[in-house]
């Protein structure tokens, strides 16, 4: 599926549930009503755009500090014949939620989120054993905004 | 324990730093209603009983109890998370930027209201390696849309930037939602993993 794919009624949706889902008793009948579609039509289209990877996920999206986690970015300088072993290594590691390759000297950059925050420290000891890298640690001294919005 | 896919929206005070609840917010219940939701919501006409029938508790609950941890910010929203690439914005920079010290706190929040940029936060330098202490990014249909908005950005950040660097990223290698050590595995993912 790509963006051509998509019709006026998924573009809606896809821009409406970025927003989030009212906490109601039918919540997707309620988006539904909004949209002028069917609950069944709704859902259908949530699970097909699911599938088709234009969605990574629906779901709660649970804030790190708040659930007592520990949440840091972090990031390697790996050498490139090494690329692939140090990627699956590194993705082994149940701590780590994204992994992003980049186009710089730190070509590795990756979230780690733990049960605790002390947890973060013992983690990245392991990704250090476990690459025979040096792990940046970059953990977020002050926020300053995030509200990731796509329109399409 | 954590489970958001993407970093945190948090309540900002006045002074433009952030207030986190107490850690023990969360009971027993709470946890479990995490547990069974942190792969997705059931896609189906009553989720709240769905989670429910997995927890032991009723929709109702369920439901309450999610509301309360939306309330309290531990849930920031119950929301789709788009596939930047597949929606078109194929171009995703990491802007990172040198900024004096002494204005990093009253220009970080200027350029995190700059239209188009998603996230934006402080972090350390690694000196001599990472001079950035400013992070903010930015997703676009090109590389050229993204290096306009980071045209817009250097230019609030003036003559406190010493230099920066747009890092774009090239390959997603591991993107999920986040899994709790410990969790049932497909204990909550049956109404809403299963097709993969």
């Amino acid at each position: 599926m790509t963006l051509d794919d998509l019709d006026a009624i998924d573009r809606l949706l896809i821009n409406r549930l970025q927003d989030g889902l009212p906490l109601v008793a039918r919540p997707y009948a309620a988006v539904a009503d909004e949209l002028g579609i069917a609950e069944g039509d709704l859902l259908y289209r949530i699970e097909r755009l699911r599938e088709a990877g234009v969605l990574s996920r629906f779901g709660p999206m649970y804030h790190a500090e708040r659930l007592g986690g520990g949440l840091t970015l972090a990031a390697l300088a790996v050498p490139e014949a090494d690329f692939e072993r140090v990627s699956e290594a590194v993705n082994a590691f149940p701590e780590v939620a994204h992994n992003y390759r980049r186009e710089h000297e730190l070509n590795m950059w990756f979230v780690l989120a733990t049960e605790t925050p002390e947890r973060i420290n013992a983690v990245i000891d392991g990704i250090e054993t476990a690459t025979g890298l040096s792990v940046y640690n970059m953990p977020k001294e002050e926020e300053f905004h995030v509200r990731l919005h796509l329109p399409v | 324990m954590s489970v958001s896919t993407c970093p945190s929206e948090s309540r900002q005070r006045a002074d433009g730093r952030t207030d986190v609840a107490p850690v023990n917010s969360l009971d027993e219940r709470d946890r479990a209603i995490v547990l069974a939701t942190q792969v997705g919501l059931p896609l189906v006409p009553d989720p709240w009983g769905a989670v429910g029938r997995e927890v032991g508790m009723s929709g109702e609950e369920v439901l309450a109890r999610m509301q309360a941890m939306q309330a309290r910010g531990v849930i920031r929203r119950v929301a789709a998370v788009p596939n930047h690439y597949r929606l078109g914005y194929v171009a995703n920079g990491m802007t990172v930027w040198d900024v004096d010290d002494a204005h990093i706190d009253r220009l970080g929040r200027e350029v995190a209201a700059i239209e188009g940029v998603s996230h934006c936060y402080r972090r350390p330098r690694h000196l001599p390696h990472w001079p950035y202490n400013l992070f903010a990014m930015l997703h676009g249909r090109s590389a050229d849309e993204v290096e306009r908005q980071a045209a817009v950005l250097r230019e609030r950040l003036g003559e406190a930037c010493r230099d920066h660097r747009i890092l774009y990223s090239s390959r997603i290698l591991k993107k999920t939602g986040l899994r709790l050590a410990g969790a049932q595995p497909g204990a909550a993912s049956k109404d809403t993993e299963r097709r993969g």
